[in-house]
């Protein structure tokens, strides 16, 4: 268990920069849209394995079961809003680059700043 | 057998994210997109998160792939690499790595009982969650009732951002991108020709649209609620216009039903927040809505869930008819 717990943490330090690179390293704009939405499940992952409890099951209580361990609902809760909350903005920047590349022709960034420029 | 279970599941993530950012097409990068929400979704249910699961699932799989292939059709698949920064961006990256992984080892334990996040409120929740409100499910308890603000707070939030999808690309914009006009041939057609397909397509919709409703009205019991629910319904919808062509969808369901659909949703939940007031309580206090406070705080759920059901299910229809509207330029 103790193994999983780093190797949990560490997964998602590297997911979480994975979706940095691509956020900062890409200069196409869809390809920075789903490297942000790598970083965004890279952060639901750090708060759900928080959340967990050795022994413990998912928060929902049983009729017949007396003493339930369960895992930590909180941190559940704000993940489960936040996804339907993230896909909403992810629409909204893919809203964004669909009117950039209908006014500017292009999604790669150094096309766009060189439009801009002349 | 759950650490193995972890290691793998774990590792299939990371590759499937290097995949992703490594691949210069974007339609391939799209598609393993949805097989690393489907991964971090069976990731999520390992570590007790059997409700986020359910939504990771439905959502990162399901409409998170359709709406990024719906701007890709408006735009174009091949992205070009540029090299230029590649150095010093890979050293940025790097030294951030090295700062998080340093950052890991002061983390409590994984799943020791003692971390500092399950001092807090989180036992309050779980010891008087029955003798509040008194339903299965704890995590929609809180969703509902204990933080009510907080989901009132994402709702709005998700309809702002269909509002906004709305704004951005119904508009006729003054140089190319205009709408397509109504009579088209190309709108509506769907997958029609296509016959395996189109019958699976249509056989499984009312099993869809069936557990959306489940999920939605068992929430209380079992993994589930609106926000899930709502995801599920507005699937079984796209399927429909994925098979059927998107004229037909809107036959159905038209787009002012959607409007209505996705005020009343959040109307209802503010509603819901206001009769607590007027019954005189406090704003989102559903213990006044019943003679019994436990059963009152039930009616709440109940409401305010529907009440995301409609928003959640509108929104995200509304952003799909969006996006498929849309001519390429």
């Amino acid at each position: 268990m103790q193994f999983l717990g780093i190797f949990y943490y560490w997964v998602f330090a590297i997911l979480l920069m994975i979706g940095f690179y691509a956020v900062v390293a890409k200069i196409n704009l869809v390809k920075k849209l789903i490297g942000l939405s790598i970083f965004q499940s890279a952060v639901f992952l750090l708060y759900l394995t928080m959340g967990k409890v050795t022994g413990g099951t998912a928060p929902i209580y049983q009729d017949d079961v007396v003493g339930q361990l369960f895992s930590n609902p909180l941190p559940q809760v704000l993940i489960l809003t936040a996804i339907v909350v993230g896909i909403s903005t992810t629409a909204l920047g893919l809203g964004i680059v669909v009117r950039i590349k209908e006014e500017y022709g292009s999604i790669e960034e150094l096309d766009i700043q060189e439009i801009d420029q002349r | 057998m759950t650490v193995i279970f972890g290691v793998f599941l774990l590792t299939l993530l990371v590759i499937t994210a290097v995949a992703i950012v490594r691949t210069q097409n974007l339609f391939v990068a799209v598609m393993l997109l949805g097989i690393f929400s489907l991964l971090i979704a069976a990731n999520f249910f390992i570590i007790d998160a059997a409700d986020v699961a359910l939504t990771e699932a439905a959502v990162g799989a399901g409409i998170s792939t359709v709406l990024f292939l719906g701007a890709l059709a408006l735009t174009y698949e091949h992205e070009r690499v540029v090299t230029k920064h590649r150095a010093l961006s890979v050293a940025v990256v790097v030294c951030a790595t090295l700062v998080v992984l340093y950052a890991t080892f002061d983390k409590p334990t994984f799943g020791d009982p003692n971390a500092p996040v399950h001092q807090h409120v989180a036992p309050w929740y779980l010891e008087n969650e029955p003798k509040f409100i008194d339903i299965p499910n704890v995590v929609t308890a809180i969703l509902g009732s204990f933080r009510g603000y907080d989901t009132l707070g994402e709702v709005f939030v998700v309809f702002t951002a269909g509002i906004g999808v709305l704004f951005l690309l119904s508009a006729r914009p003054g140089t190319g991108g205009a709408r397509r006009p109504d009579n088209s041939k190309s709108s509506g057609i769907g997958l029609q020709h296509d016959l395996i397909p189109r019958i699976v397509g249509r056989s499984l919709i009312p099993f869809i649209l069936l557990f959306g409703l489940y999920v939605q009205f068992h929430g209380e019991y079992g993994p589930g609620g609106g926000f899930q629910a709502g995801a599920l319904i507005a699937a079984a919808f796209i399927l429909y216009a994925l098979v059927e062509g998107e004229q037909r969808t809107l036959e159905v369901l038209p787009k002012n039903a959607l409007i209505a659909l996705t005020s009343a949703g959040a109307l209802l939940y503010g509603g819901v927040g206001l009769a607590g007031i007027l019954l005189g309580s406090e704003f989102l206090d559903y213990s006044v809505l019943a003679t019994n406070p436990v059963t009152g705080q039930q009616m709440g759920i109940i409401l305010i869930e529907a009440g995301v059901g409609m928003t959640v299910t509108g929104v995200l229809l509304l952003i799909f008819h969006a996006f498929a509207a849309r001519d390429q330029v």
